[in-house]
């Protein structure tokens, strides 16, 4: 009895050891699978904070941990031509829009940001990868920003649209001007030859959305140039934030790295720093930020560009 | 061995039974610790795998609070040798190892591609760092809430106090139960109710030591708990140190479980299984039984 039971469990173990290496891959790739395994951020997402209080700060670090090399990640030449144009003459064409549920669209150049209060911090840029920099970031509080645009009551999220297009709509890597697009295959795509990974994940461009439409979407309101762009549409970079984070006092849109004007390898001209998330979340080349109430509407509705490639929304961890 | 232990602590004494046969029977593991034994195997079987996937995606290692990219502490990496073709090495400090077939470079569908971890350790199998991290995050969980039910059970019913701490003669004999071990001979009978001494420590090491340490240095690493606890992330020497320690902590349980499976599969397999799937250990016949 006992033993027939016994033999009864070791096969049930082995079994279930053989489904567990061959189906776990299956089951991620379900639909169910991907909701069971989304738990987890869930999970993480609500003992973080509460563990934090909106204004709890990530580490700052003295300025002699400063990193000598602040590894530039993901797009380090924007391959648009409405960036290039505004990265020609140093950016001083240059407008941040702050629009959708505020009471008060802003539209601001660098000088008119670099006028308002400031905040400089020494933080840890943490990949999702694994690695880490640490850099010193000067920039306006997006709070700054925020009280001088007026929330409207249904404000939930802020969306932060950005000037480098990563892929075209249908799976395109060319860009429109000649600049070759290389495929990311990770928030941080390395690239330095040190440690060159392989093997490209299997995500496809997705289809387009309306809201991928391919107009000027992060509003700088330039004249579209003369010659067409590509007619593809193309994906761009996005993030977003919700207001527990948009309010922490150490949330800047930076335009200063370790004292100098922002390098456009590292997001010039200005660079969402959330310092208690992961680097995927520091968007590069903000054009636009935009206030929400629902993250359904753009690109995959997961809320960035990353997370509509299965990453998580919240990357505390 | 009297009676006496029982006398004191009646309630406490697992139960023994004889069987027809003569054979002794020793209710060894209680339920919830089967339970939790299991659980624990199947969820570290996949941290380990989503972990090696995770780790592939920056497959170096430095110490201290950011990454020194010219000089890791540990990186498995591929480059092109003067024939042009492709291998894998591993490099500790300033040692390199060819590793080429498993790190660094191996097969995939009958390709060899770049990568730390083959593919048939990781989990998902292909580099697919975002599914990683999911299963990882989720399984994490899992390994908390497991054994922190297995730590509270241990902890109140008594168990973890009489089964992991040795016992006084088990300590003054330590030599002895080295020997045991070196001559792959163990006990039956009375000896047998309790686990010898360095299994005790083992266990202890495993349950109270690396388990933990391995879901602290996981926390150490996240921003969102760097910020809200800083003093942990400070513990480990900042988020590089403990994502090398995270790793280090890593291979010692995989050590661990290997020598725990040999141990298993030399101490009296059939028994030892047939002890954790149903409580039940026997000690063998009487007269078996070696004198003391």
């Amino acid at each position: 009895m006992i033993l027939h039971r016994r033999k009864l469990l070791t096969a049930g173990a082995g079994l279930a050891g053989t489904a567990l290496l061959g189906g776990c891959d299956r089951f991620s790739g379900t639909e169910t699978g991907r909701r069971t395994l989304k738990v987890g951020e869930d999970a993480n997402l609500y003992v973080q904070r509460l563990l934090m209080s909106p204004a709890t700060l990530a580490r700052e670090f003295p300025a002699a941990m400063i990193s000598p090399w602040f590894k530039p990640n993901g797009t380090i030449d924007p391959p648009d031509r409405k960036f290039r144009a505004l990265a020609a003459k140093k950016f001083s064409d240059f407008k941040l829009t702050i629009d959708g549920l505020v009471q008060k669209p802003l539209s601001l150049s660098l000088a008119d940001l670099r006028g308002l209060p400031s905040r400089t911090q020494i933080t840890r840029h943490d990949c999702v990868e694994g690695w880490s920099c640490i850099g010193q970031w000067s920039g306006v509080p997006l709070a700054e920003l925020l009280n001088r645009a007026g929330l409207k009551p249904q404000a939930r999220y802020a969306v932060f649209h950005c000037a480098d297009t990563l892929e075209y709509a249908g799976g395109g890597l060319e860009g429109g001007d000649g600049a070759s697009l290389w495929r990311p295959e990770h928030p941080s795509h390395v690239r330095d030859g040190a440690i060159q990974l392989a093997a490209a994940e299997d995500w496809g461009g997705g289809a387009p959305t309306a809201t991928d439409a391919p107009k000027d979407d992060w509003g700088q309101g330039a004249p579209e140039p003369e010659a067409p762009e590509d007619k593809r549409t193309p994906i761009r970079y996005y993030e977003s934030i919700d207001l527990f984070d948009a309010f922490n006092p150490q949330t800047i849109l930076a335009y200063d790295l370790n004292g100098k004007p922002l390098p456009v390898s590292n997001g010039a001209p200005l660079r969402l720093r959330v310092e208690r998330q992961l680097g995927y979340k520091q968007a590069k080349y903000v054009m636009r930020v935009e206030l929400v109430d629902s993250l359904a509407g753009f690109g995959q509705g997961a809320g960035g560009y990353w997370e509509d490639r299965g990453y998580e929304w919240y990357a505390g961890i | 061995m009297s009676t006496e232990s029982l006398d004191a602590t009646p309630a406490r004494e697992a139960p023994e039974t004889v069987d027809a046969s003569g054979r002794r029977w020793f209710y060894r593991h209680p339920a919830v610790i089967r339970a939790a034994h299991w659980i624990n195997a199947a969820v570290l079987l996949v941290l380990l795998m989503s972990g090696l996937q995770i780790f592939n995606a920056h497959p170096a290692l430095y110490w201290g609070a950011a990454s020194t990219f010219d000089n890791p502490a540990l990186a498995i990496t591929s480059e092109q040798g003067r024939d042009g073709t492709n291998r894998g090495i591993v490099t500790i400090g300033s040692h390199s190892f060819e590793t080429t077939g498993v790190l660094g470079l191996s097969r995939e569908g009958g390709t060899a591609v770049d990568r730390a971890f083959p593919a048939w350790v990781t989990l998902p199998a292909d580099q697919d760092l975002a599914t990683g991290r999911r299963w990882h995050f989720l399984f994490a969980w899992f390994l908390v809430l497991n054994g922190a039910l297995y730590l509270l059970y241990g902890l109140f019913s008594g168990q973890l106090r009489r089964r992991l701490i040795p016992d006084g003669d088990q300590i003054s004999d330590f030599g002895g139960s080295v020997k045991e071990h070196l001559l792959l001979r163990f006990p039956e009978g009375e000896e047998a109710k309790r686990y010898n001494v360095i299994q005790k420590l083992t266990y202890l090491v495993v349950v109270l030591g690396l388990l933990p340490a391995m879901v602290l240095a996981g926390l150490a690493m996240s921003p969102g708990v760097d910020a809200a606890w800083p003093w942990l992330t400070e513990l480990f020497g900042g988020r590089q140190s403990a994502r090398s320690i995270h790793f280090i902590a890593a291979w010692l349980l995989v050590l661990f479980v290997v020598v725990h499976v040999v141990l298993v599969l030399v101490s009296g397999f059939v028994n030892n299984m047939r002890g954790m799937l149903t409580g039940w250990f026997s000690l063998g016949r009487p007269e078996k039984e070696t004198a003391r």
